[in-house]
């Protein structure tokens, strides 16, 4: 998939692979509950075939957002339509849209095969059809031996599977998964997360993924809708969000960072006793230095030039087993976390990072 | 955990008032019911079966018998057909007015069985409030008299009553589906007439037959209403129960009667049970 475009106009943010047809159109989308705003002026495409992350804290709307898309809960204004069409004004059963559900909502009087064949009956396909569909979609999330089963007597893992093939079976354009795998142990999860993926590739469907752990956003999505209180943030690949955060926010959310707040005065940026070139006008700035960026540099080695370098005393240090997250407080009090591939027990170090890794980011204002 | 002395004190005064009052009685009343009365109206206290001979072969004990369980029938059926939409609508429509809905289902249930069922001998008697308002609008001009003291009236004044009962299990079962069920049909492509029979209903079975075996035995045992309303083509087997322990005086009849109504409500309970648990699946 190619780079992403978006423009920030204000607060709002519209973005659409370029070079394909988008499937889904959300526009101007809000919804508002009671005197709660959830969302406000959502505008986001999704294209054919794409993994689209709805990310965001709990509160952020995302779940909200997916229902409106689903059709349980009607936008306050805007407009949704899929292919071309309104999609707004239809009923849930009349969406070609389908929905895993968080608690995956299997019925429980009927048996896993009933459940997969759900869909189809319901829509009158011949039942020759229908058996073979059932059992193709039940191959595919390898759950052919449990076909007979009641959900109540599989794990949630195998309820989690039937869920999906019970979506997948009717062969939407679209379906939507509504943090499918909040509720699998670790280790269950990265495991689906993987599978989840590849499975999306291979059927080719459109999948709009809402979760709020960022690790798996990044592991899974095309791209990344950073949702915050009701608003996207920032909405790009995961490599792109990553490396180039449009705001304070989306820095601190996705991934570590250190934020620095610094002051732009003829070309170059102050942060306490730290300076760089920038080419910013003058005010006030925020930036962002992935702790990766920044390297701890070995005694007596000469800085380069225009590389920003500070010495300071190693507070805390977190082992992750490939690399160690190292706090270190610089003299004039500035905190930095440092992610070095192993270092030597010294107490005070000499770090430098290039300004080039320190990317300017929108200081997002604080909303309610 | 508790001490011996704790755990005799908290049992045994259950234990005694369930022997005393419930255990007792059925005892005796089983033996009554192979015992007999002598021409002098004393209890002969020597076994027979004859009571069980009588009840099977006179008719008017089966013939009351069957009008009783076919009168209790129909109150359920018609109980359920009024419970089931009003819990239905209750749970899934009625918004914030759930509630105060609800409390007027069951505030009825306050007011005193007499004064309800007097109620409707005021509302169906030949001078009663539906006789007049049928005549001043001249749709009939005599008072029809199948109102009142009929099988009509005891079915009436019974499905009002135990409408309530078949109600509250059908709302519980209602309350407890999961709404992600309703909406994942939704989105599966069912119709909210599709989603209601493929779905909601079978969910709700063990709510529907708890509320008709409660319909069914109620009425099967109420004497009150056929006594008030019932006439003599509307007698149940209660009254004829009533009338043997009382002004007839043979209570081993009585008892042999009380004994087969207790068999068959018994198996009705096992068997409704039995329909609810195959129907559970929480």
């Amino acid at each position: 998939m190619g780079s992403t475009i978006v423009s920030i106009s204000g607060s709002r943010i519209e973005s659409s692979a370029p070079g394909t047809t988008p499937l889904l159109t959300i526009r101007h989308v809000a919804k508002q509950f009671g005197k709660n705003v959830v969302l406000r002026d959502i505008s986001l495409d999704v294209a054919e075939g794409e993994f689209l992350t709805i990310l965001g804290e709990s509160g952020s709307g995302k779940t909200t957002l997916l229902r409106i898309v689903a059709g349980f809960e009607s936008a306050d204004s805007g407009e949704l339509s899929m292919m071309g069409e309104r999609l707004d004004r239809l009923p849930p059963y009349k969406r070609k849209v389908n929905t895993v559900f968080q608690s995956y909502a299997l019925f429980p009087h009927m048996t896993v095969e009933q459940n997969v064949g759900y869909g189809l009956r319901v829509a009158r396909v011949p039942s020759a059809e229908v058996d073979s569909r059932i059992e193709q979609a039940l191959a595919r999330v390898r759950m052919t031996a449990h076909a007979k089963a009641k959900p109540g007597k599989i794990s949630g893992g195998q309820q989690q599977r039937v869920a999906l093939a019970r979506a997948l079976v009717n062969r939407p354009k679209l379906l939507l998964l509504d943090e499918p795998l909040s509720a699998l142990d670790a280790n269950l999860r990265r495991q689906m997360q993987v599978e989840l993926k590849s499975l999306q590739r291979e059927v080719g469907i459109s999948f709009v993924f809402v979760t709020h752990d960022q690790e798996e956003a990044m592991v899974m999505s095309d791209r990344i809708a950073l949702l915050r209180t009701g608003e996207l943030e920032q909405v790009a690949t995961p490599r792109e969000i990553y490396s180039r955060p449009a705001t304070a926010y989306t820095a601190q959310f996705i991934g570590h960072t250190n934020l620095l707040r610094a002051e732009v005065r003829g070309g170059r940026a102050h942060c306490e006793s730290l300076s760089w070139g920038v080419g910013l006008p003058d005010g006030q700035a925020a930036f962002s230095v992935r702790p990766e960026d920044v390297r701890v540099v070995g005694p007596g080695r000469p800085a380069v030039d225009g590389v920003v370098r500070f010495r300071g005393k190693v507070q805390h240090r977190a082992f992750h087993g490939a690399t160690e997250l190292v706090r270190v407080v610089a003299g004039d009090g500035l905190v930095f976390s440092v992610r070095t591939t192993g270092m030597d027990g010294r107490e005070e170090v000499e770090c430098e990072f290039s300004p080039a890794d320190a990317v300017p980011v929108r200081d997002s204002a604080e909303r309610s | 955990m508790f001490s011996r002395a704790y755990r005799i004190a908290i049992t045994v005064p259950p234990l005694a008032w369930v022997t005393i009052f419930l255990l007792v009685p059925y005892l005796l009343m089983f033996c009554f019911s192979f015992w007999s009365v002598s021409s002098a109206q004393t209890i002969v206290h020597s076994w027979t079966l004859d009571n069980y001979k009588q009840l099977f072969t006179k008719d008017v004990y089966w013939e009351t018998l069957l009008r009783s369980m076919w009168i209790a029938a129909r109150v359920m059926v018609f109980s359920l057909a009024l419970g089931y939409p009003l819990a239905y609508f209750l749970s899934f429509y009625a918004g914030k007015r759930k509630d105060l809905l609800y409390q007027m289902v069951i505030i009825p249930l306050w007011v005193s069985y007499l004064v309800r069922a007097y109620a409707w001998k005021t509302i169906l008697g030949s001078d009663g409030v539906l006789n007049t308002l049928l005549q001043y609008v001249h749709l009939t001009r005599h008072p029809l008299d199948f109102l009142l003291y009929s099988p009509f009236a005891v079915v009436l004044t019974l499905t009002h009553i135990y409408t309530p009962f078949a109600f509250l299990p059908i709302y519980a079962a209602l309350e407890h589906i999961p709404r992600n069920l309703v909406e994942a049909s939704n989105d599966l492509g069912a119709s909210p007439a599709q989603t209601f029979w493929r779905v909601i209903f079978p969910l709700s079975i063990p709510g529907v037959v708890a509320g008709a075996t409660f319909a069914f035995v109620l009425s099967l045992g109420d004497f009150l209403a056929p006594l008030l309303l019932g006439g003599p083509s509307g007698i149940m087997i209660s009254n004829i129960v009533v009338t043997l322990f009382g002004a007839a005086y043979n209570w081993p009849l009585g008892a042999a009667i009380s004994l087969c109504m207790l068999v068959l409500v018994v198996s009705l309970l096992f068997l409704s049970e039995r329909l609810e648990k195959k129907w559970n699946f929480s």
